[in-house]
């Protein structure tokens, strides 16, 4: 016990102890930085527990020797409140700053500094220990576009301008529109995004040349399954959705059967199934695109999952609502579009997003019926015989690529979340 | 009479398009598969497989029938879930947990590892950790051992082999153990009922579990012999461990990518359970004289666990599902086996897809079916 006094400061003397204290914190960093980065070590003498613990225990008395609450230093309370209110704390805090100490200097030498991304060729990166990103750079084509050829990869970046420029008119133009806009979003722009898609990425027509989809892949691939994922699965999930709300027996047990069943088995058969198991079930002369079965397969899988998230939604409207619009003499169809829809979308948008999300973490799984988006066209660039041996970069690259992808997209749902949050 | 009609007709439609899609697809199958001459059944499952399985639990080679390879897989797949379960278990509750510290550098590496890992298709963490991270490894003769007896080499794990003598002793003494700590927590939710007193049932049943398998070994009914690995050369360059039990770097990369995915939701659902509790519980608690222990065991825990459980049984039905993407890395799972390799064979796609989709259907059917037993039995009873 007094040994535990003697490290417990008072108001009296904590000048002095906050003077030890630190130093004992920033001696045991120092220890830790000597001995992993210069091979040196002080305490070699010690036995081999005690060595090996050294930094830690001594930064634990320093954290001890600072812990006063109300000690009047501004960032001493600021210190003591955020990492270091008891001991136990204190070591976590201890521990993650060397962990932090012996992982980031390495990792960023092997990631920055010592990394090339000069050359053309595996040669450039012969030299150096760290990370070769020009096999990154070299490959970064197919990375973004697949093996479209590169002569017309202006077509995928036109084809995605117009996209995203058609997505804009109905944003910009909500005021002449009006009451079209739900039209315009819900039927005509995906009509409009099919025709792009196939005009230009496809070709074939207007003097361009015919691509076929084994060769899209890469960044744009993954983009364009998930667009027409996207934009597919939402109303038909909603329609299921409804239709398990409704009251009429059939369509209730129909939309719950098919539900359940796409809920309960994972994406990677659905795709078998759409790849060897669909063309026994069409007309033998019938000829459907992979793509577009892939695409098919991936839209009836998420319409279930989306299906789920509005029933929700739904489900946490109050009664109140229904009764309200049927006493206004309102239809099935108007009450649902007019004042049930709106307001339980609203209430779901964190799932919806969560689904979407997860659509574009899926996407990689194409890969079983040979078509390669990003990660797909990483395993084939990893098993050339002129880059041998620079997996580790390619994952990294794409980790961070889908990261990003998804970080936004999660970030944006919070956005409209707070912008569509209505008190009740 | 008006509002009958009207309620039939759409569901007489709807029923009509069902029927009709399904028509058009039976009678295509039907005619596809009349010209290909294949006629449909079921009879292949009792044939002859003639392919190899890498990794299997029980006995299997070529010889065996295809229904036989379809339980190889199947094992294979249960045997990835649970491990993944587990793992994805301890570390999603250790992450939910650091993310309601105090301290402001484990909250934040917490939100951090939450953020990072759940944002990345999960192909891709098995691609990373099978052919990146663990091809990094040493070979069989360069491996430094871990804990001792255990080898982490390029080639895969290799663990101590347990030998049991009489095992199934061994089993009925937990299960003894099992029934007995039963007993014992009637027994002392009586006693707590009835006099208001409070046996440490925890430290109880942890001392049953021992005691009772340790009498059978101490009676010399059930014996232990441990295996090591032995570092055996196959030819001049090519070693491996012999004798212990090799975990092959597929099951290591899949359970590590599985778990440390799926953990990030498991962290969530624990982090939302935790503050789904409200503040005044724990303050009414505290003022009818619990100690901060009792508040976490009799009060915060039962209704934390009521919100985190369902989430939680969701992501384990999902894990079970993605262990699927075995077939990514060539562990023999379900897909692989019996989706991949018997269908190349057999040519049967409906109704190999047909089996393989079933067997996913009822795993996930019947978890949630028990799910939803289990939710109402814990659910609040309101009066």
């Amino acid at each position: 016990m007094i040994n535990i006094n003697v490290l417990k400061p008072n108001n009296a003397n904590f000048q002095t102890y906050l003077y030890i204290g630190s130093g004992l914190i920033f001696i045991s960093i120092f220890d830790v930085i000597l001995r992993s980065f210069f091979n040196i070590n002080f305490s070699n003498s010690l036995p081999g527990i005690l060595n090996f613990f050294l930094p830690l225990i001594i930064g634990l008395i320093g954290f001890q020797m600072i812990r006063l609450e109300y000690s009047g230093n501004r960032i001493v309370d600021k210190i003591n409140q955020s990492v270091n209110n008891n001991t136990f704390n204190a070591g976590l805090t201890l521990l993650i700053i060397f962990l932090t100490l012996l992982i980031i200097p390495p990792a960023s030498n092997w990631m920055i500094f010592e990394a090339t991304i000069s050359g053309d060729t595996k040669e450039a990166c012969v030299a150096t220990e760290g990370a070769c990103w020009t096999y990154i750079k070299v490959w970064f084509r197919r990375f973004m576009y697949g093996m479209y050829p590169n002569d017309f990869h202006w077509r995928i970046n036109t084809a995605f301008i117009f996209l995203i420029g058609f997505a804009f008119v109905g944003y910009f133009m909500r005021g002449k529109l009006k009451n079209y806009i739900t039209f315009y979003y819900a039927i005509l722009y995906p009509i409009i995004a099919f025709l792009i898609i196939n005009f230009l990425i496809s070709g074939g027509s207007f003097g361009l040349e015919w691509v076929e989809t084994n060769a899209w892949g890469g960044l744009s691939l993954t983009f364009i399954v998930s667009f027409f994922g996207l934009i597919f699965c939402f109303p038909l999930g909603m329609i299921l959705a409804l239709g398990r709300r409704s009251e009429l027996p059939v369509i209730r047990y129909i939309s719950i059967g098919y539900i359940e069943f796409w809920r309960g088995v994972p994406l990677i058969t659905v795709l078998f199934m759409s790849s060897v198991m669909f063309p026994m079930f069409l007309p033998s002369d019938a000829f459907v695109d992979k793509l577009i079965r892939v695409i098919a397969a991936i839209i009836l899988f998420e319409a279930a999952y989306v299906a789920e998230v509005i029933r929700g939604g739904l489900q946490a409207l109050p009664r109140g609502q229904y009764d309200a619009a049927k006493s206004l003499g309102m239809g099935y169809w108007k009450m649902q579009i007019f004042v049930i829809l709106p307001q339980a979308l609203k209430l779901v948008i964190p799932g919806i997003a969560n689904t979407f999300l997860a659509l574009v973490k899926d996407t990689p799984l194409i890969f079983v019926v040979g078509l390669s988006e990003v990660v797909g066209m990483l395993q084939m660039a990893k098993t050339n015989p002129k880059w041998l041996g620079y997996a580790m970069e390619g994952y990294i690259f794409a980790s961070i690529l889908f990261w990003a992808i998804c970080y936004a997209m999660s970030r944006y749902s919070q956005y409209l979340e707070l912008k569509y949050k209505t008190e009740r | 009479m008006n509002h009958k009609i009207k309620n039939i007709i759409p569901q007489l439609l709807t029923l009509l398009f069902v029927v009709s899609v399904i028509g058009f697809f039976t009678i295509n199958a039907q005619l596809n598969m009349d010209e290909r001459g294949i006629d449909f059944g079921y009879g292949f499952l009792n044939q002859e497989s003639s392919f190899d399985v890498q990794f299997s639990l029980i006995e299997y080679d070529g010889s065996h029938s295809y229904a036989k390879a379809y339980l190889v897989g199947l094992l294979n797949t249960i045997l990835v879930s649970v491990l993944g379960i587990i793992f994805c278990t301890i570390i999603g509750v250790i992450i939910g947990i650091a993310r309601l510290s105090p301290n402001y550098l484990i909250r934040n590496t917490a939100a951090w590892y939450v953020e990072f890992f759940r944002n990345v298709p999960l192909l891709l963490q098995i691609f990373f950790w099978y052919y990146a991270a663990l091809r990094a490894l040493p070979l069989p003769e360069n491996t430094e051992p871990i804990f001792g007896v255990t080898y982490l080499t390029v080639k895969g794990y290799y663990i101590p082999r347990l030998i049991w003598e009489n095992f199934d002793i061994l089993i009925y003494s937990i299960l003894a153990a099992i029934i007995s700590i039963m007993f014992i927590r009637n027994y002392a939710r009586k006693l707590q009922e009835e006099k208001g007193q409070q046996l440490p049932v925890l430290m109880i049943s942890a001392g049953l579990l021992l005691i009772f398998p340790a009498i059978t070994f101490v009676t010399g009914m059930v014996q232990l012999e441990v295996a090591l690995p032995v570092l055996k050369q196959l030819s001049k360059t090519s070693f491996i461990y012999a004798e212990g039990l090799s975990v092959p770097p597929e099951l290591l990369a899949l359970v590590l990518a599985l778990s440390l995915y799926t953990a990030t939701f498991v962290a969530e659902c624990v982090r939302a359970g935790v503050q789904g509790v409200s503040k005044g519980q724990k303050e009414a608690a505290a003022s009818v004289g619990l100690t901060p222990n009792q508040i976490l065991k009799l009060v915060i825990m039962p209704q934390a666990l009521r919100i985190i459980i369902p989430p939680t049984t969701n992501q384990y039905l999902n894990l079970t599902k993605n262990s699927s993407l075995a077939a990514a890395i060539a562990y023999p799972d379900l897909v692989l086996v019996f989706a991949g390799t018997a269908l190349m064979q057999t040519g049967r796609a409906i109704e190999i897809v047909s089996i393989t989709m079933l067997t996913y259907l009822t795993l996930s059917l019947a978890i949630s079916l028990l799910m939803n037993w289990y939710n109402k039995k814990i659910a609040i009873k309101e009066k």
